[in-house]
């Protein structure tokens, strides 16, 4: 039931970034607009600066939204939401597969 | 308590299983090996911050550390500040780590990444029962973080009452919280060495990662979780393997996730109660009932300021930071958290601490940190903070703070104002802080309507029809009926068209007896809540959330 993306996958679309970017604008009550997320930026720390409570509700909402679940890479959990892009080529990777 | 525990009891042949490991099982020999290979390793300090990822790592580091009579320290957060702190404390402090030392400034010993070698059957080492084995800390409600030293003969005592009220033994644990984190360390690492359970080395993050790690270990096996996890991962839908049961804590569950997790999984659910102070105190079956039954021989009792732990695993007599209200002896209801204390997806603090850290902050001139209204149960609700710092941006004060407190507690919304609404006794009003909020009806910056005209009074007649019976001799007004006041006087603060459709939560602090004069504050509405909070002179006794709707 492994849904990890293959290293050859095309990319998200820059639609279907800007489409994450709003999940997760709407899924945390962030107060910006969904363009103002650097899409290679980090969206811990001194970046968008969420935590791993953070992430298992946009990944709920995701999983919701497009029907698949998202798995941890080994032990670091939170690597697949080191970047908006990162994230958007995970998701758009797992519907393809 | 007896002079020597042993590092083991319950894993009674060389061959018991003490952890599940993707590549197996590990037997208690495999593991007295382990331990042996990372002592002779270890480097002279006394002082061990074991930030091992991998719960087996975290066991054989926490074990080895032990036989050498090192003290292993569990802080709560790892921000540069805590790290300074620690090695402030104690120099010799080194870091035991399994992936990287990240920007932890220590000396750093990697964990041995290979199984040690087993020859012959290894004897289990006998510990004295007086030895510091573990120091954690809590946020002190002065400001200044405090030490908790735990003895491992009290350790013992606790993991063997844990594990024979949740019958735990021959059980596989599979946890989703940190090894490090008191509840994480008590209920799947303590629990393996004292009370016979084996714990998965995982900690599975996403529900999916949950499902295969339940799959991954055989039947007995149990879910060790908190009200945020669980909630998550029954609301992802996913198909869970059947468990013996599932154990939250860290925050209350609500009735209906408790009933949903059983229905879900066909096994109950136990809560356990507890801090990091006492350790676990008492579990209960939260389909079943809302009283919680005390652990072994812990005893509460009333102090002047609420109640104290004692007896059984727990150290003379500890304060508890939440209200209680006693059954009989061995039972007790919790009525939720003294009004300083905060609890963000199991992270706990206080709001004295997280002000003295933001007031630290070079350039903060005022501010202050508080609790919005509450979202319902099994949600992680965030901070607010409104601060006066002219000569900082909302980054580069968020940074400031990242570096003293954890990321949980980051206020959200951080809102900058020219001065802090304080009112003539230099107090600073919830429903005024709540009004600076964007989002309220009242709009950003200033109230439109003075706090003044959002109050209500009312005097607790001293005969009223609730007192007696509740409770002989010490009459008390039930929670109930100060909600049904809050309720029946919001004439005028409703937005055109709202009703009241019904609580969104309510927490009560201090008891009310008869003929206390009260004070009812309410916040500026949204268009689907408005929240209240009852005091008397000058001690909040209530607070809560109605939630609103349209009039149809």
């Amino acid at each position: 039931m492994s849904t990890t993306p293959s290293e050859n996958t095309p990319g998200a679309t820059p639609a279907f970034v800007a489409e994450i970017a709003g999940i997760i604008v709407s899924a945390l009550n962030l107060e910006m607009s969904p363009s103002e997320i650097d899409p290679d930026g980090s969206l811990f720390g001194e970046g968008l600066g969420l935590d791993s409570i953070d992430i298992l509700e946009v990944a709920l909402v995701i999983s919701k939204q497009y029907g698949i679940q998202l798995r941890a890479d080994d032990e670091d959990n939170t690597h697949i939401f080191r970047s908006l892009r990162s994230l958007a080529d995970y998701v758009a990777a797992s519907r393809a597969a | 308590m007896r002079q020597a525990s042993c590092l083991l009891t319950d894993l009674p042949a060389p061959d018991s299983i003490i952890a599940w490991l993707p590549a197996g099982p590990v037997t208690r020999n495999q593991f007295l090996a382990d331990v042996r290979q990372l002592a002779g390793q270890l480097p002279e300090g006394q002082h061990v911050l074991n930030i091992c990822h991998n719960r087996y790592h975290f066991l054989v580091g926490l074990a080895a550390a032990i036989v050498c009579g090192k003290v292993s320290l569990l802080p709560s957060s790892l921000t540069p500040n805590t790290v300074t702190r620690l090695r402030h404390d104690a120099p010799d402090l080194f870091c035991l780590h399994d992936t990287s030392l990240d920007d932890i400034d220590l000396p750093g010993i990697p964990f041995p990444p290979a199984r040690a070698p087993v020859e012959g059957i290894l004897a289990v080492p006998e510990i004295p029962a007086d030895q510091v084995v573990a120091h954690v800390f809590t946020s002190g409600s002065t400001g200044t973080a405090l030490v908790h030293r735990k003895t491992w003969g009290s350790l013992v005592i606790n993991a063997l009452s844990e594990s024979e009220r949740l019958g735990a033994r021959g059980c596989t644990l599979v946890g989703t919280v940190p090894p490090q984190h008191m509840y994480g360390f008590e209920s799947t690492v303590l629990i393996c060495l004292h009370g016979g359970a084996a714990c998965w080395s995982g900690r599975p993050f996403y529900p999916a990662d949950i499902s295969a790690a339940l799959d991954a270990v055989p039947a007995p096996r149990a879910l060790v979780t908190t009200p945020f996890h669980l909630r998550t991962l029954l609301e992802a839908g996913l198909r869970l393997p059947p468990v013996d049961f599932l154990l939250s804590a860290t925050a209350p569950l609500s009735e209906e996730l408790a009933a949903r997790a059983e229905a879900a999984c066909g096994a109950p659910l136990l809560e356990i109660y507890g801090c990091t102070e006492t350790g676990q105190l008492a579990s209960r079956r939260s389909t079943q009932t809302r009283a919680w039954q005390l652990l072994g021989e812990v005893t509460l009792c009333a102090t002047e300021t609420g109640h104290a732990a004692q007896g059984g695993h727990v150290e003379g007599t500890v304060p508890i930071g939440d209200v209680i209200e006693l059954v009989d002896e061995r039972h007790f209801l919790l009525h939720g958290r003294n009004a300083d204390q905060v609890n963000i997806a199991g992270k706990r603090t206080s709001l004295a601490y997280l002000n003295q850290q933001l007031l630290d902050v070079p350039g903060v001139t005022d501010g202050v940190f508080f609790m919005p209204d509450a979202e319902p149960d099994d949600h992680a609700t965030r901070l607010c903070a409104c601060v006066v710092a002219p000569g900082h941006t909302r980054q580069s004060l968020l940074a400031a703070l990242r570096s003293r407190i954890d990321t949980a507690f980051l206020p959200r919304p951080l809102v900058f104002v020219e001065r802090l609404p304080r009112n003539a006794a230099s107090k600073l009003p919830r429903a005024d802080l709540l009004a600076l909020l964007p989002g309220t009806t009242a709009g950003t910056g200033t109230a439109d309507t003075p706090a003044s005209t959002r109050e209500r009074h009312w005097r607790v007649p001293a005969a009223h029809s609730a007192f007696p019976g509740h409770f002989p001799g010490r009459p008390i007004l039930p929670g109930v009926v100060l909600i049904d006041q809050a309720i029946q006087l919001t004439d005028g603060l409703l937005p055109a068209g709202c009703v009241i459709r019904g609580l969104g939560n309510a927490k009560f602090f201090e008891p009310v007896g008869p003929g206390t004069q009260l004070v009812f504050n309410y916040a500026p509405a949204s268009a689907k809540a408005l929240a209240f909070e009852v005091r008397t002179d000058d001690r909040v006794v209530a607070s809560g959330s109605l939630t609103l709707g349209q009039q149809t």
